[in-house]
């Protein structure tokens, strides 16, 4: 299927959703679909460059809460609308993705990994010492009733802003996948050398996808302030946010953007229930087995499953 | 505010830090620097070892570091189920560095959230008999809490070295970083080599968890801060020599309390995070093209 | 006076304390057909690696078409035109062998001409190259499913992909059988006869004395013998060195 098509078929799948939402009546259903959509962008970024080229970033979290605290900045002398926000995010999460990359992908993939977990502490360090930003207090967003453009009630407005990203997500990840650079991100993971080797400027094209990838988790963070009501450092630099940007893919399957899209949406469904009815620590304990389970057994994840199961042989 | 004797503890806080930090890298150093296994779970090893020492600490009132020397065989054993399962599933594989990162940070977080589990989030700290006392060579403060750890750590360090270049298995441990072939061809197996080594590298874990939880209270999340710490060591002082490892390690705990004594405790993190990054970036020699 | 197409001078490659390649000198004239041989270890490969930038020489210049390549990244050295063929195969496992292809035509003809090539244009010069090494029944076949002597090809072919003016062939030939290694020798002269420049790098003797004008003798990192086949295959120390064994 051709990309305008598809955006298309996506647009109506995601009018569906909407409309579904709101005849359930119930808002849970808005919140819960909030983080399971933020999970589908989370994971779809992430995959981006771990799934594509192979480096793997431990710092979600750091650029999730780039989006998040830009944010609460610009809230804190200007409240600016959502969409503004989130462009706000993506060039903020994007600029220090290229920065970290500039300094570390010249190195081994391990190195760039260990280098997304040191970004990580450093931020929050910075965040801890902040104070205009709320500093390890916190900061408090007030949720508007409604929203000024559409008069939804705010949450329903959030969902929506998130549907959207969520839907631009997986139709970049979608182009991406299909394109030359697609094919130049995949020679990176299988054998960077021969890659080189072969006209792909390899340097060029990781950090294409790591400002890609995280400009698209800062656009995830940006909205968040709002939907938690109180930012505070556990919540954005949580533990969740980086396991399941990693498990999500994996356990879904990293090859192609079906893959996120499905590990968000199982994972993230398994997650709500879970941490509902048992605890949030068992729910992140289970994520962590699932991971090591999947890596071991299914290194291709569901989809990889699905295609052993019904290929042609 | 600038005072002789605020300097000369800051360095000696240092230096004791240092020796400290070298005991919690040096098993990175083995599986890291010489098995080039990236390992970064080992950290939750570490705090594992810090909870198993206060739990035998607060139920019999053992020695934390009594407890985990006697701890470390079944550390060891750990560590050789890890490498076992690590090389079936992706050494063997081929060159999958995304799954084996994945594989060790699965490790990671289930270690973490399992304590979270058992032990809370509440910080942990055990008692012992030196830990309140402090000895005083004129104006330096030898807190014991922290000399007797930098003491046995260095202990360890040298029983390490004197394994890895004197005895046969040391060296193969050695060998077996540059030239597979030529250790088969000594009748030597490479896999059984690799996996004492990695085991070696689990069981400095177990005292360096107990030295961990004598010099400060620990919760569950702590093992984050010393990822970064640990690689920073590793690079700085260059994969795959103790010697220069400890070097590094000094390095890094000397900067570090001078950070936290002049700029306040709260920056320290960002210093050896930061510095990590730094000799990433402009130290590329070396590290590239491994 | 004709511009040599690769000038070496003084190239030298250091690992710690081993010197792998010791103050090598090479020229290389636009259309000659070179042999490169010397025992396991000698440092054919290194010095392969230093001319194409997967390796950076400590000290030494190294000349392709005029220019100087310090600095410049191996991409960019195959997009002037300096191709290779690893040793040891790697080809790109997630694609198919046709797709393998694709890369060096995407990333290195397209990026020396406009307009790109077509999509149309891309399938079609992937398939007559592997009709050209032999591979055509396998074009939608995955690496993994190739014999060693398939992924020699596959590496021989996606060397020429990227439309070389100089193609280095590291050991292409090793595994396959008489006849192949005849095919395989055939192509490479049919390519020289087309103008690309050849460095054979092998072991087998009786391709590496048909295919070369020039034979080059490496042992031990240091350059023994440089000049006619005939002649060098006299050479006393190369006899010593190398043949001997």
């Amino acid at each position: 299927m051709r990309t305008p098509p598809f955006i298309l078929l996506g647009a109506v799948i995601a009018a569906l959703v909407f409309a579904g939402a709101r005849l359930v009546g119930n808002d849970y259903v808005f919140f819960a679909g909030y983080t399971v959509l933020q999970f589908v962008v989370l994971a779809t970024a992430w995959n981006i460059l771990g799934g594509y080229t192979g480096y793997v970033n431990f710092g979600t979290a750091a650029f999730f809460a780039l989006g998040a605290y830009s944010s609460v900045f610009f809230h804190k002398f200007y409240p600016l609308p959502i969409p503004v926000l989130v462009a706000i995010g993506a060039a903020v999460a994007g600029l220090v993705g290229l920065g970290t990359g500039y300094l570390t992908l010249r190195l081994r993939g391990a190195f760039f990994s260990i280098a997304t977990l040191a970004l990580a502490v450093v931020l929050q360090t910075l965040v801890v010492n902040w104070n205009y930003v709320g500093g390890s207090r916190g900061a408090y967003v007030i949720r508007p009733a409604e929203d000024s453009v559409l008069h939804l009630p705010y949450i329903q407005y959030l969902f929506l802003v998130m549907l959207v990203l969520a839907l631009s997500a997986v139709v970049i990840a979608r182009t991406i996948e299909r394109s030359k650079l697609g094919y130049g991100f995949a020679t990176i993971r299988d054998d960077e050398l021969a890659a080189e080797a072969s006209g792909v400027p390899t340097l060029k094209l990781k950090l294409i996808a790591t400002v890609i990838s995280g400009a698209l988790m800062g656009m995830a963070g940006a909205p968040f302030p709002y939907y938690i009501g109180y930012l505070q450092l556990a919540s954005a630099f949580a533990l969740e946010y980086a396991v399941n940007a990693i498990a999500m893919p994996m356990i879904g399957g990293t090859t192609t953007w079906l893959g996120p899209l499905i590990g968000a949406i199982l994972l993230g469904t398994l997650q709500q229930i879970v941490t509902v009815t048992i605890s949030s620590a068992v729910n992140l304990l289970i994520v962590g087995v699932l991971l090591v389970a999947f890596v071991i057994i299914a290194p291709n994840g569901l989809v990889g499953l699905w295609q052993r199961l019904f290929s042609k042989r | 505010m600038f005072s002789y004797d605020l300097l000369l503890n800051a360095v000696t806080a240092g230096l004791l830090l240092g020796g400290f930090y070298a005991a919690v890298t040096v098993g990175v150093s083995i599986s890291f620097g010489i098995l080039d296994i990236v390992n970064i779970a080992h950290p939750a090893f570490i705090i594992l070892g810090s909870y198993i020492a206060y739990f035998f600490s607060a139920q019999f009132g053992l020695d934390p570091i009594l407890t985990s020397i006697i701890a470390q065989p079944a550390f060891y054993a750990l560590g050789a189920v890890i490498y076992q399962v690590y090389h079936l599933s992706f050494e063997k594989r081929g060159q999958d560095t995304l799954r084996g990162l994945a594989f060790f940070f699965g490790i990671l977080f289930i270690t973490e959230v399992s304590l979270i589990l058992v032990f809370g989030v509440d910080y942990r700290y055990v008692q012992a008999g030196y830990i309140e006392t402090s000895w005083h060579i004129g104006v330096v403060d030898l807190p014991l809490r922290m000399l007797v750890p930098c003491l046995m750590s260095l202990a360890m360090l040298a029983a390490l070295q004197l394994f890895l270049t004197r005895t046969f298995t040391g060296r193969a441990i050695m060998a077996v970083s540059q030239d597979q072939l030529a250790l088969q061809l000594m009748a030597a197996d490479p896999i059984r080599i690799k996996r004492i080594a990695f085991a070696i590298s689990i069981a400095t874990a177990s005292l360096a968890g107990a030295f961990l939880i004598v010099i400060q209270p620990v919760e569950p999340s702590i093992g984050r801060e010393y990822i970064g710490r640990v690689f920073a060591i590793c690079v700085l002082g260059g994969l795959g020599s103790l010697p220069g490892m400890l070097l590094g390690a000094m390095l890094l705990g000397i900067i570090e309390s001078f950070t936290a004594t002049f700029y306040g405790p709260s920056w320290a993190p960002a210093v050896s995070f930061g510095l990590l990054l730094l000799t990433l970036a402009f130290r590329p020699a070396g590290l590239m093209g491994r | 006076m004709a511009v040599n197409l690769l000038e070496v001078v003084r190239l030298s490659k250091r690992f710690g304390g081993f010197v792998a390649l010791d103050s090598i000198d090479l020229a290389v004239a636009p259309g000659e057909r070179v042999g490169l041989i010397g025992p396991n270890g000698s440092g054919k490969s290194t010095l392969v690696d230093c001319l194409c930038g997967t390796l950076v020489n400590e000290t030494g210049e190294v000349r392709f078409d005029g220019r100087d390549l310090a600095g410049l990244a191996a991409h960019q050295r195959t997009r002037l035109g300096l191709a290779r063929s690893f040793q040891l195969p790697r080809p790109f496992a997630s694609m198919t062998v046709a797709d393998n292809l694709r890369i060096p035509l995407l990333y290195t003809v397209n990026a020396r001409r406009k307009p790109a090539l077509t999509e149309a244009e891309i399938g079609e010069r992937c398939a007559e190259l592997l009709t050209v090494v032999g591979l055509a029944d396998r074009a939608r076949h995955y690496p993994k499913d190739l014999t060693q002597v398939a992924m020699r090809k596959l590496e021989l072919a996606r060397a020429m992909a990227a439309e070389p003016k100089l193609l280095i062939a590291d050991e292409a030939m090793a595994g396959l059988s008489n006849s192949e290694v005849n095919d395989i020798v055939a192509l490479l002269i049919r390519l020289n006869e087309r103008g690309i420049t050849v460095i054979l790098i092998e072991h087998i003797m009786r391709a590496v004395m048909n295919f070369s004008q020039r034979l080059v003798v490496l042992v031990s990192g240091r350059k023994i013998a440089d000049g006619r086949p005939d002649e060098v295959i006299r050479d006393a120390e190369v006899e010593r060195a190398y043949l001997g064994q």
